[in-house]
């Protein structure tokens, strides 16, 4: 270390900076005299350099065997599932059977009120609907189940056919939430359940809407 | 040097972004390909378990499906892309709290400021060259370096230096100050400095192409 008039504690805390152009030209003009004479500080800064250009490689992203394979089997999962709701809900309708059917859910959506499941069929006979549930909660279904979860919930059925959506659109193809981990938006599970789990479901329904806020701000 | 894949144009990808926009569907992977790698890389930063990681990058890319008629031309895709994908990992942490307690250090999130960081002390700094990125264990054990990091360090390093988002885009991802986002990645890039030191006395490098018996200092 070099008697200099900036001292080297005042380098080390600019030294990101920098390297990033984010000091003014005066400060720049004093660091770069700093680091002609301050060996310590002069190897901070190509430490910190050579840091920034290793990771900053492409190399450095790597993603486990078969990542694309998966994520493109995933994507074309969620098309077919989409194409098939779109082409089901138009091919056998003539256009003007269009504002025939939009009254009907008009006259309907007022006996429905605030119950968003009654109007689905549902895969399984036996189970609850839904109560009061986020409508555009992210959740989880396969293909011949009868319930939808929330991702990572250990009592997915056939992984393989996972398919991602929102609670709204797992109702409308007729699946019910699972009674472990939806357990919240079950009436059952609303009456059995302590006050706190209740507070996390609506913790859970407060960041969803957090995050759609901040999605529809870009 | 830039991540994005050099073969897929501006142009490209703003008519790619069109088309999905107007309902060509199947035309939602060319678009997101060039940055899957990006997307795993943010939600591992976040969450440090590989399959959570993958769940998220492939939830994170439904998302952005479901919401491209939302997306703006004045923004960039990728970072738009990013942002989305550290929300759902944000999300997922808060929710599953799957990711195990780090340190100390790391709960106590109160001032970047309150302790300066002295960086290790040495002679001198030979440049370790970006060709030793060929070699996979190099590449492991510079993750790994990253890994031990504090999860507040660890993010921010990953989302500005890895994903190359600017110091605002960081800031507004994970939701913290601009001056947060520059104390901390100062802290990472340094504290990274003197892991990649201590790397080379144990042998990480030995076979780069130094002068026998050299260390890089």
């Amino acid at each position: 270390m070099v008697e200099n008039t900036f001292r080297c504690e005042q380098v080390w805390r600019e030294v990101s900076n920098y390297i990033d152009g984010e000091v003014d030209a005066a400060l720049r003009s004093s660091m770069d005299e700093h680091f002609r004479t301050c060996k310590r500080c002069a190897s901070v800064l190509a430490g910190t350099r050579n840091v920034v250009q290793l990771y900053g490689d492409e190399r450095m992203l790597d993603v486990p065997a078969g990542f694309s394979r998966r994520l493109e089997k995933r994507l074309e999962n969620r098309l077919t599932h989409d194409s098939a709701v779109k082409g089901s809900r138009w091919s056998s309708w003539s256009a003007w059977l269009v504002p025939v059917a939009a009254m009907a859910l008009i006259a309907g959506g007022l006996l429905l009120t605030n119950n968003l499941t009654h109007w689905h069929f549902v895969r399984s006979q036996h189970a609850e609907p839904a109560y009061k549930i986020p409508p555009d909660l992210v959740v989880v279904v396969s293909d011949g189940a009868k319930l939808f979860h929330v991702p990572g919930c250990p009592f997915i059925h056939d992984k393989a056919s996972e398919r991602t959506m929102t609670a709204k659109e797992a109702m409308q193809e007729g699946y019910v939430p699972c009674t472990r981990c939806l357990r919240q938006y079950l009436k059952t599970g609303m009456s059995g359940h302590s006050a706190t789990e209740v507070a996390e479901g609506g913790r859970v329904e407060e960041e969803e809407r957090e995050e759609t806020l901040s999605v529809a701000g870009h | 040097m830039t991540l994005t894949n050099p073969t897929h144009d501006a142009a490209r990808e703003q008519d790619l972004i069109l088309q999905v926009q107007r309902g060509q569907s199947e035309l939602f992977y060319e678009l997101v390909r060039p940055y899957e790698r990006r997307v795993y890389a943010a939600a591992l930063a976040i969450l440090r378990n590989e399959q959570d990681a993958e769940d998220t990058a492939q939830e994170a890319m439904l998302k952005a499906f479901a919401n491209i008629r939302q997306f703006r031309a004045e923004a960039r895709f990728s970072t738009w892309l990013i942002q989305i994908t550290v929300n759902q990992a944000l999300m997922r942490r808060r929710r599953e709290r799957t990711v195990p307690m780090e340190g100390l250090d790391n709960r106590r999130d109160v001032s970047d400021n309150e302790n300066e960081y002295a960086p290790r002390d040495f002679a001198d700094w030979r440049e370790i060259p970006s060709e030793a990125l060929e070699r996979k264990e190099v590449r492991q054990r510079l993750a790994e370096a990253l890994a031990t990091l504090d999860r507040k360090y660890r993010e921010v390093f990953v989302l500005r230096d890895m994903e190359h988002l600017n110091i605002q885009e960081t800031a507004e991802a994970l939701g913290i100050t601009v001056a947060s986002v520059k104390t901390r990645l100062l802290r990472a890039r340094l504290m990274l400095r003197d892991l990649l030191a201590a790397g080379w006395e144990q042998g990480w490098f030995s076979r780069l192409p130094f002068e026998k018996g050299n260390k890089p200092w």
